[in-house]
């Protein structure tokens, strides 16, 4: 199962990103220097935003790869002819019906569980897309300057230049068929200037750093310059540029989807489910209101993260 | 600061080009094809196909087209629409004061608020209050568009009662206030949070401090030291932003039925009506490039330190 | 030599006074700081005064609590995290902090003013030196915008900035160093206030511009006849303007003495140390003195005497008993006025 992994992946990075050496008791050992990554996993403990961001992104995150635990009902039953546009039934907890059922007289609360793998995938996987390009592009640009600056910046500049939803749509409107993939690609194409200009400016003032310039003194070679020493301390401003942007791809898959352009049938997404009841507002807005809340839901879960990241890796706040 | 500005201009030449070609590329590079779409289930024989192909340069390999579409361009030529044969130029103009409209009102909204709620909270950082406005901002930055549109519509058209779902033909500045707020929602917790931040970290420096000391009022530390210098990052982000609102809003515009560029790119793209499509992301990128030069000139009048040369 | 009882013979301040006392009196004064790693004692129980036409340099290492005296005199300091728990601060007989926010307000500026140690930081970017000036004369006296120029104008002449009517709608940062800080000096002296706190005025500056600066601020003290407090951790500096020295360490009053005394006869071994430790040219080729050791954390100040794990003279009772400022007299018990000293050893340490 692809998207698995990739989601394993992401849950190992950003435990990496909060993983340091720091002692188990409630505070940093009296006396004991405090690092940028101690001082910040600190802080993120003890933030209820923060615990309450994790507890929900873990929840969502297990929902997208076992969401039968969450319900036996499946998400493309259709019976209209007994459950067309039923409402909730609020007593019901996580029934089937819980939730009521949809225009095509499908279970509101499986398609609820089983669009979170579409979301999340998308989020997940364009920010490692995007991460790692822009990286490595502002890197390059940062570091070397000159003629390869010039060109990359001015790269940055033309994919910056064109609107982020339009050309997703563009993009998207070529394909006959739109899977979770081509959503991927199309949004991780046009997504990755930012990161670049970030990583750009941090790397433009680390090179210049007495530690830089020691260890360049000291010979070492360019490849341990970058990894060994711009490389750790360029990432804290792109982890924060990355995980508040996360929150970001999901809200774009959702309103991609529900202008028709992104996801299509059979995959099950929040923005398909949204579109689809468009015309119910009236009658039974609830058909259009909780998939909507859950994409806000999931949308707010990685803000909040990042805003606990942000906050925790930006002394300059405190 | 001529020689700046000369500069800059010249650098927006390759941007403009590269950011145009790239649309371009992927609007007609990649597979789909507008006649196709023109002619829809029809049968169409193949050598109709190859006429109008021709007739519109479809046919021509793509750097040709290109080159023809930037030459056209310069002469004001933003090509011709297949499905109505009515000029793209003509149909941009037509849906452009709206859009135009409606940016100006979300524009205001993201001003007056943001602003006020980025300074309440700024004063008092950490404060409950400051939380408070800060989780407000989160969660209007977590809702798409299309979600706060509804809501909207919802309670205000169809729970309330005091507004209509969707707006008229030709909308009225009263119409239009309830999809410049869905608009503005966005930038209104952006501006917010930035001049929050702004706020919090130059009321902790030292020329505040002085400021302090030399016993003027409060309200003249606030209102003049303070955000003289706090609103510089705010009033370049406003630079940005009000190029972004005038490219239209898609979802806004289509969930309140508004005839705008947003629903002329969406339904050009539906069409796969790619003189339109292309037409109006030039018009996006050269609004975009105006903007940010402005802004970077609005910084340096707004922060004496900075000097273009 | 100058020496304490100077003040005695002092011209009357311009304004009546109430009282004889003196123009600023420090009583007591505590203030801590809350922070993630704890409580920060960052005044101890400090007690001093000023008189007008008198200058009190207030001398220490950084973190020994010189400056949020001074800011806390000044009212402002940053609460929270600051916290004042206990003192007095009089001011012409009055507690100031006792006065609301809109009367110290009055007292800032007008009557009380500050020089800040980084002119660059402490004046406003993006305002210019002529609208940062006439401010002053703006809002306490509600001059017009183009009187308070003119006025903005004479005070520049008279901190010696070069061609003052050119450069008065220039910005901070097109200002060297040293004409920013007499831009400094010449806003807090705008309205001839009582008071002068000259926070490290010359730290940020090259030494021969320091020489200037200070002479300066000595010379517009001795015509406007102010009170002025002088906080440095440079011995030099104080030597040729003070009248009397604090010396603080860890948030307390060491040592007091005027200054001439001080320099020839220390009785704390912190300043004793302090003045071993500047280069001096009879002693060329030896080693130079330093004290051992780091100043002591503020949330962990030690028992005792807290200079005693630094002192080489420290006895037991060093460690738990905490010293008084006690009045330091010759060896037959004459009274020398105007010197204390809190350490235990006061007597070894000026006669031994």
């Amino acid at each position: 199962m692809p998207d698995t992994t990739a989601l394993t992946k992401s849950t190992d990075a950003s435990a990496a990103a909060a993983q340091t050496p720091t002692t188990t008791d409630s505070g940093p050992a009296p006396g004991k220097p405090r690092s940028l990554w101690s001082d910040a996993w600190h802080d993120l403990r003890r933030n209820p935003l923060f615990l309450v961001s994790m507890v929900l992104i873990l929840l969502l995150t297990v929902m997208a790869i076992f969401p039968g635990l969450f319900t036996s009902a499946s998400p493309r039953d259709a019976n209209l002819a007994e459950h067309y546009l039923q409402k909730p039934n609020w007593g019901h907890f996580f029934a089937p019906d819980w939730l009521g059922y949809d225009v095509q007289g499908r279970s509101i609360y499986a398609r609820l569980i089983y669009g979170a793998r579409a979301s999340i995938m998308v989020g997940v996987i364009v920010t490692i897309a995007v991460t790692i390009t822009g990286l490595v592009i502002g890197m390059l640009a940062g570091y070397f300057g000159g003629w390869i600056d010039t060109v990359l910046s001015r790269i940055t500049d033309v994919f910056f230049g064109v609107p982020f939803i339009v050309g997703a749509m563009v993009i998207l409107t070529t394909f006959e068929e739109r899977s979770v993939w081509v959503v991927i690609l199309s949004l991780s194409f046009l997504g990755w200037t930012s990161i670049a200009r970030v990583a750009r400016g941090s790397v433009i003032t680390i090179k210049q750093a007495d530690y830089v310039v020691a260890a360049k003194a000291l010979g070492a070679s360019t490849t341990r310059i970058m990894t060994r020493h711009i490389l750790p301390n360029a990432i804290a401003p792109v982890i924060v540029v990355a995980t508040i942007a996360l929150g970001g791809y999901i809200a774009a898959e959702a309103t991609l989807s529900f202008l028709g352009i992104g996801l299509a049938e059979p995959t099950v997404s929040w923005g398909i489910d949204v579109s689809a009841a468009k015309d119910q507002l009236r009658n039974v807005p609830t058909v259009l209101i909780i998939p909507s809340v859950m994409v806000s839901i999931t949308v707010l879960s990685f803000l909040m993260f990042g805003d606990a990241v942000r906050n925790a890796l930006d002394p300059k706040m405190r | 600061m001529g020689r700046y500005v000369a500069r800059r201009l010249l650098q927006m030449i390759p941007v403009f080009i590269g950011s145009t070609l790239l649309v371009f590329l992927m609007m007609y590079a990649l597979p789909g094809d507008p006649v196709r779409a023109l002619a829809g289930e029809q049968h169409v024989d193949a050598s109709q196909i190859a006429a109008l192909k021709a007739e519109y340069g479809l046919d021509q390999p793509i750097w040709q087209q290109y080159l023809n579409y930037l030459g056209n361009l310069f002469q004001g030529d933003f090509g011709t629409q297949i499905g109505t044969q009515r000029p793209v130029a003509e149909v941009i103009a037509d849906a452009y004061p709206i859009t135009v409209r409606l940016a100006i009102f979300a524009f205001v909204f993201t001003v007056v608020a943001g602003i006020s709620l980025g300074i309440i909270a700024g004063l008092k950082a950490e404060s409950l209050r400051d939380r408070g406005l800060l989780g407000l901002t989160l969660v209007l930055i977590s809702m798409p568009s299309f979600v706060l549109g509804f809501l909207v519509q919802y309670f205000f058209a169809f729970q309330l009662g005091i507004a209509k779902p969707n707006v008229s033909l030709e909308p009225t500045n009263g119409e239009l206030i309830m999809p410049a707020i869905v608009l503005a929602s966005l930038s209104l917790a952006y501006v917010a949070r930035l001049t929050r931040t702004s706020v919090a970290e130059n009321i902790r420096a030292d020329y505040i401090r002085t400021a302090v000391a030399k016993g003027l009022p409060r309200r003249r530390i606030v209102g003049i030291h303070l955000m003289r210098n706090s609103l510089i990052p705010v009033v370049t982000f406003l630079g940005t932003d009000i190029g972004a609102l005038m490219g239209g809003a898609i979802v806004t515009e289509g969930i309140f039925n508004i005839k705008g560029v947003g629903s002329l790119v969406f339904e050009a793209l539906s069409k796969r009506e790619g003189a339109t499509v292309v037409g109006i992301v030039t018009l996006l990128v050269i609004v975009y490039l105006v903007c940010s030069l402005l802004v970077d000139l609005l910084y340096a009048v707004l922060d004496p330190r900075i000097r273009y040369a | 030599m100058t020496t304490i009882d100077k003040t005695a013979h002092v011209p009357a301040p311009r304004e009546s006074v109430s009282g004889d006392g003196p123009l600023l009196d420090v009583r007591d004064l505590h203030v801590e700081f809350h922070t993630r790693d704890g409580v920060a004692k960052a005044v101890n129980g400090v007690n001093y005064t000023v008189s007008a036409g008198e200058t009190l340099a207030v001398l220490g290492e950084s973190g020994s609590g010189k400056s949020v005296t001074a800011q806390t005199i000044m009212g402002i300091l940053d609460m929270p995290p600051g916290k004042i728990t206990q003192g007095e601060i009089l001011f012409r007989g009055q507690d100031m902090l006792k006065m609301s926010n809109e009367e110290r307000r009055k007292i800032r500026g007008r009557k009380i003013a500050m020089i800040f140690q980084d002119a660059l930081s402490s004046l406003n970017p993006v305002l210019t030196v002529g609208y940062q000036l006439g401010e002053m004369f703006r809002v306490h006296q509600g001059l017009s915008r183009k009187d308070a120029k003119a006025k903005s104008i004479e005070l520049m002449d008279q901190v010696k900035i070069p061609a003052a009517a050119a450069r008065i709608s220039d910005y901070p940062h097109q200002f060297s160093g040293g004409m920013r800080q007499r831009i400094m000096i010449a806003m807090a002296l705008a309205l001839e206030p009582d008071l002068i706190i000259a926070d490290e005025p010359t730290t940020a500056l090259d030494v021969t511009v320091q020489a200037q600066v200070m002479d300066l601020l000595a010379e517009l003290q001795r015509e406007y006849n102010m009170g002025l407090i002088l906080i440095t951790h440079d011995l030099g500096v104080v030597a040729d303007v003070a009248d009397k020295i604090a010396v603080m360490y860890a948030g307390r009053i060491v040592e007091t003495a005027p200054v001439g005394e001080l320099y020839s006869r220390p009785a704390h071994p912190y300043t004793r140390g302090l003045l071993d430790s500047i280069p001096r040219l009879d002693q060329k080729g030896q080693e130079l003195y330093a004290i051992k050791g780091l100043p002591p954390n503020l949330t962990r100040i030690p028992a005792g005497c807290a200079f005693s794990p630094r002192c080489p003279k420290a006895q037991d009772i060093c460690r738990t008993e905490i010293p008084p400022l006690a009045p330091v007299t010759e060896q037959d018990g004459l009274e020398l006025v105007g010197r204390g000293s809190a350490c235990h050893f006061w007597k070894e340490t000026i006669h031994g």
